[in-house]
């Protein structure tokens, strides 16, 4: 090859420079959010109703999808009851059904988040005025992700009202 | 280094092949699983209905006050905003006057009466509904009970409903209207900036068996049932009264029918 010598330097150089940011980062790996699942809200809840509507692990993956078809068939279809996998059926209700367990617990310690950046607010549209937060059981993932669902630009937790 | 014809293809079908092969392989094998064994149906309180339809007892409708707790009724219930300048207004129901509520070629000697008196007016909820055609978004559609509903997560706000409707029932969120509630009510969600709104016939009360708000607080003066229902007591109100609409001519079929002279009335 000619010149060989001088390009696997410069080869090894380049690459060396291209994974310098994966070597700096490593054994700094970040935590990731602590959502808590107990807060003194789910604890005063009976034991059956302390489940999910799908398994925490179906509803980790999927619930963006779940959210979407409860819109379609609540909205679209009239349909305001869900029958989950194991036949319990709860009503379709953002407000209602979701945030009775997981609305913002105000008098419950803050989440503690492992990524310092993220706040917990979870502003949908900084534009609109502050009262959209998100609650914080869905900020301390969304934030976390960088994801900005608009769901609280409309929908709320009832606490607002109470104001 | 040069390469015939026949190496290149061969080569060329091996990269290929590896390439869809490896990308099944990322994303066949971790395909999420997205049907649970989960079912949709409607509440046992739900009622259910063919054509829901309103009548208006305009007899039933005298003072100021009659029509203020019919529209605050229903304004307070879905956080309809007030932003106190007419431009912007929106409004789900509300009173006009005779010449604006039925347009064109009245009878000109028709009970002063009639011709002076205010109408409450609301989204006709019309059986062949201009503004579902017009959305492009299907954000505006019609159930199978003939409720005109909007999906406001549909909306894209470019307002081509509004030039639709002949009857002025759709309102537009030119601001932010969450400043401009009075009082939240958290049973239905507020919209945003750049939405579309109208009357939706109460479609979360009729879920859980409950009238429409403006019909239960107007002493009788709203009459809601299903059309389609020979029992119903719009039906016969409908068949056995004079009643008339707004707009007949345009052939949209309003499911709001106003009952005026006859009997006790007018």
């Amino acid at each position: 090859m000619y010149k060989g010598g001088k390009i696997i330097a410069s080869l090894i150089i380049f690459i060396g420079l291209l994974t310098l940011p994966f070597f700096y980062n490593m054994g700094k790996a970040n935590a990731g959010p602590d959502v808590p699942l107990d807060t003194p809200a789910i604890q005063q809840l009976a034991d059956k109703d302390k489940e999910c509507v799908e398994s925490p692990e179906y509803m980790r993956a999927n619930h963006m999808q779940l959210l979407n078809d409860w819109r379609t068939a609540a909205v679209r279809d009239g349909q305001t009851v869900y029958v989950n996998s194991k036949g319990t059926e709860y009503e379709i209700s953002l407000q209602d059904t979701c945030l009775k367990c997981h609305a913002t617990d105000t008098a419950a310690s803050p989440v503690v988040l492992n990524n310092p950046v993220s706040s917990n607010t979870g502003m949908s549209n900084p534009t609109l005025n502050s009262s959209n937060s998100s609650p914080q059981f869905c900020a301390s993932c969304h934030d976390y992700s960088a994801v900005k669902p608009l769901c609280w630009s409309c929908h709320f937790e009832p606490k607002e009202a109470v104001k | 280094m040069s390469i015939n014809r026949r190496q290149f293809l061969r080569r060329a079908g091996m990269i290929t092949a590896l390439g869809l092969g490896s990308s099944f392989i990322i994303s066949g094998f971790r395909k999420k699983e997205v049907a649970e064994a989960a079912e949709y149906g409607k509440s046992s309180k739900d009622l259910p209905a063919k054509r829901w339809a309103m009548v208006v007892d305009m007899s039933k409708f005298k003072t100021e006050e009659d029509f203020k707790r019919v529209t605050d009724a229903c304004h307070s219930l879905h956080n309809v905003p007030d932003f106190k300048n007419t431009k912007d207004e929106i409004k789900w129901i509300w009173k006009d006057d005779y010449h604006h509520a039925f347009a064109g070629g009245h009878n000109q000697y028709l009970d002063d009466h009639v011709i002076h008196s205010p109408f409450m007016v609301l989204c006709n909820h019309c059986e062949n509904p201009p503004c579902v055609k017009a959305c492009p978004t299907q954000a505006t559609f019609k159930r199978n009970d003939g409720i005109i509903a909007m999906d406001f997560h549909r909306c894209i706000g470019c307002r081509f409903c509004m030039g639709a409707c002949p009857f002025g029932a759709r309102s537009f969120n030119f601001k932010d209207p969450r400043p401009y509630i009075e009082e939240i009510s958290t049973e239905y969600p507020t919209r945003t900036i750049g939405v579309v709104e109208k009357c939706n016939f109460c479609y979360e009360l009729l879920a859980k068996g409950l009238e429409p708000a403006c019909v239960a607080k107007s002493n009788g003066g709203l009459i809601f049932g299903d059309l389609a229902d020979t029992n119903s007591e719009v039906r016969k109100i409908v068949s056995t009264k004079h009643t008339i609409r707004r707009k007949p001519e345009l052939g949209t079929q309003p499911s709001v029918y106003y009952l005026i002279g006859g009997d006790d009335h007018a």
